[in-house]
């Protein structure tokens, strides 16, 4: 059995329009695409990276910090992917 | 849990108790369903295939955008898929149809606006309007999860209710007669608000001007109206319930005896008599018409009958719908008002464009000149109908004598025609004019000379003389019917009217005040004409006075310098004429 890995990093949203619609199906879409298990902090706030409701719930505008725990077998590559999406506008997000 | 008491404007008098609804614009009215603990799974069965087809709605409607616009318009699809299989949202409505033996779209659909609230709260523009996106895929479940022709249909509601509502509009208003509804509370409004209108028509109370009614009300609140002081009281305490129903008693007592007067002649004491009459938005109205003893109907708004479609109503519609009235009311006549649209009643059949100043633009009588096809269909409609009972016809808004002439020049090319058809009308049949633009009372003594009758329509003579808009709550304190200025403009029409020998009728909401009704009684008016559940307290007023004092107080009255010196003194002379 592989050992699990657990990181934790704060991320700022850098996006001018925040974690909108868009962007936060996007970063949906990447968790379930590295199969990890990732919450997103908000101060007190914490809440679970596959649930988009809970994303915009957070109301993540631009220049939020929020603290992003990832918990699995590709953790730190989902974790890189996780800090390029954090820092790109969303025109450079759209593919 | 203490009682919230909310103030806003009064809009119809009575007293109501009981559970809340909120009615939200453009979205759906779910009743709160209770199933059985057997029902739960299959319950949550029907959510999950409803989420599904929803799902797959989008899914065609994503490919679609893509081929049309690009793969980039139709990324947002994305989101709204993701919605629908968010884990947070499906575990909520899950639990809360088990835990709470709640039907799937009542659950689905409180789960659903607790997020809308909580987008519409967010600081950022950008993140509020994603409650658009989840409104948007809310429906789309709904739709599914409810049969589609109940969505908007009250009679799914299982209890008589209080409507809260930002606002109403006349088609809200339309869908909401025959229905069980004890009271009204919107967010905006004035005191001749549509709510107003529909609930004295209804003969509920209404509390209008709330400002923030929908956010501080939910659904399934115990509340009490009063409608007469305009207030709101949330979760009343034991003693104000026992408070108002006493109180409510009282009105149900002196109701009962205002009864024993439907059939008693509107005569004052020294003998002069004259005619109230009921204002009608329906033909489904008629029973409260006679209930009430009404005698006639002074004014029919025919705008109805164009509402609430996607199409325009045939002559033939049209003439079965008056002729239907006139026989209903005989022997008794009914005056039909031609097409009054605009200002804040659209119809879906005809495209107006918007103005900046609804209430001055394209509206009434001037959309009908413009528009001489259907103008033409509604007339020869009311004149074929004329044959049927006591028909008389007037034309909204008219500012002038160019389109009074403008509108008699239509309504002889309709004649004409008719004649050559040779279809049958009421050759003398009576057309008259509404008067409520400021411009039409200085010019009334010209208008008089070609036109059968006056009808003011104080409703909108009080808006335009104190430019006070009438459905804005923020200038609802400025709506004075008692202004010395509307009073002036009142007389002046009268005087005109009779000087010419035409009678003057009101039937702005104004007249179904006893106490502003005996001063437009003493005025002069000849004709009274109101929302059938005022008619009888008019009557009972009139009844218990002499028109020689009415004339006399009325004289003074105008001798004043402010509506509430005014108000003060009518109403001081009222009381002590007034038995009991």
């Amino acid at each position: 059995m592989m050992v699990m890995d657990k990181i934790e990093k704060d991320l700022v949203v850098v996006n001018k329009k925040g974690m909108h619609a868009r962007p936060a199906a996007i970063f949906v879409s990447l968790v379930e695409k590295f199969g990890v298990n990732v919450t997103l902090a908000k101060g007190e706030e914490v809440i679970n990276g596959k649930s988009i409701m809970g994303i915009l719930m957070l109301g993540a505008v631009e220049g939020t910090v929020l603290k992003v725990t990832v918990d699995g077998e590709r953790a730190l590559d989902a974790m890189s992917e996780f800090e390029k999406f954090f820092n790109k506008q969303e025109e450079e997000l759209v593919s | 849990m203490s009682e919230i008491v909310l103030k806003g404007i009064p809009a119809a008098p009575g007293i109501a108790y009981g559970p809340t609804f909120i009615l939200d614009k453009g979205e759906f009215i779910v009743p709160k369903r209770s199933i059985s603990t057997l029902e739960v799974d299959s319950e949550i069965a029907r959510f999950e295939e409803s989420v599904n087809n929803a799902r797959r709605e989008i899914h065609i409607l994503k490919d679609k955008i893509a081929l049309d616009l690009g793969p980039g318009h139709a990324q947002i699809f994305d989101a709204h898929l993701l919605v629908l299989q968010d884990m947070t949202l499906i575990n909520a409505v899950t639990t809360g149809i088990r835990e709470g033996n709640l039907s799937a779209e009542y659950v689905f659909f409180v789960t659903i606006r607790k997020f809308v609230e909580a987008f519409t709260k967010m600081p950022d523009e950008y993140l509020r309007e994603r409650a658009a996106d989840v409104n948007d895929i809310s429906k789309r479940v709904l739709k599914h999860l409810m049969d589609e022709s109940k969505l908007h249909d009250l009679d799914s509601l299982q209890d008589d209710l209080i409507i809260v509502a930002h606002d109403l509009s006349p088609s809200d208003a339309v869908s909401m007669y025959n229905k069980k509804i004890k009271g009204f509370l919107t967010d905006i409004g004035g005191r001749t608000s549509h709510t107003a209108i529909l609930a004295k028509s209804l003969g509920v109370p209404a509390v209008v001007g709330l400002k923030d009614a929908t956010l501080r009300i939910s659904n399934q609140d115990d509340v009490i109206i009063d409608g007469l002081k305009g207030l709101v009281i949330i979760d009343p305490s034991p003693s104000t319930k026992e408070l108002y129903i006493k109180e409510q008693n009282k009105i149900t007592a002196s109701l009962e005896k205002l009864d024993d007067l439907k059939d008693l002649p509107t005569q004052s004491l020294d003998g002069k008599t004259l005619a109230i009459m009921a204002n009608l938005e329906l033909s489904s109205e008629i029973p409260s018409v006679r209930k009430y003893g009404a005698e006639g109907v002074g004014l029919y708004r025919t705008e109805f009958l164009y509402m609430n479609r996607m199409d325009l109503p045939s002559e033939e519609e049209q003439y079965l719908a008056y002729s239907d009235v006139a026989r209903a009311v005989s022997p008794f006549g009914v005056t039909i008002r031609t097409l009054d649209i605009g200002g804040d009643k659209f119809i879906s059949s005809v495209q107006i464009p918007k103005d900046m100043t609804p209430f001055l633009g394209n509206r009434a009588i001037r959309f009908c000149l413009d528009r001489p096809d259907i103008f033409k269909t509604q007339i020869r409609a009311i004149l074929r109908a004329s044959v049927h009972g006591k028909i008389q016809m007037m034309y909204p808004m008219i500012s002038g004598i160019g389109e009074l002439r403008q509108a008699n020049a239509i309504l002889e090319q309709v004649k004409g025609s008719l004649k050559d058809e040779k279809i049958a009308f009421d050759e003398k049949m009576k057309v008259g004019i509404m008067i409520e633009v400021p411009a039409a009372v200085m010019t009334s003594e010209v208008l008089a000379r070609e036109t059968d009758f006056f009808s003011i329509g104080t409703n909108d003579l009080i808006q335009y003389t104190l430019a006070v808009d009438r459905v804005n709550e923020k200038t609802a304190h400025l709506y004075e019917p008692s202004h010395p200025a509307v009073l002036k403009m009142i007389q002046k029409t009268i005087d005109a009217g009779h000087n010419e020998g035409i009678p003057v009728a009101i039937c702005g909401e104004m007249a179904s005040d006893p106490m502003l009704a005996f001063l437009l009684f003493g005025m002069g008016i000849d004709e009274f004409s109101m929302s059938a559940a005022s008619i009888l307290a008019v009557k009972r007023m009139i009844r218990s006075v002499k028109l020689q004092d009415a004339q006399r107080m009325a004289y003074e009255a105008l001798q004043l310098v402010t509506g509430q010196e005014v108000e003060e003194f009518v109403g001081g002379r009222l009381r002590s004429l007034l038995p009991g």
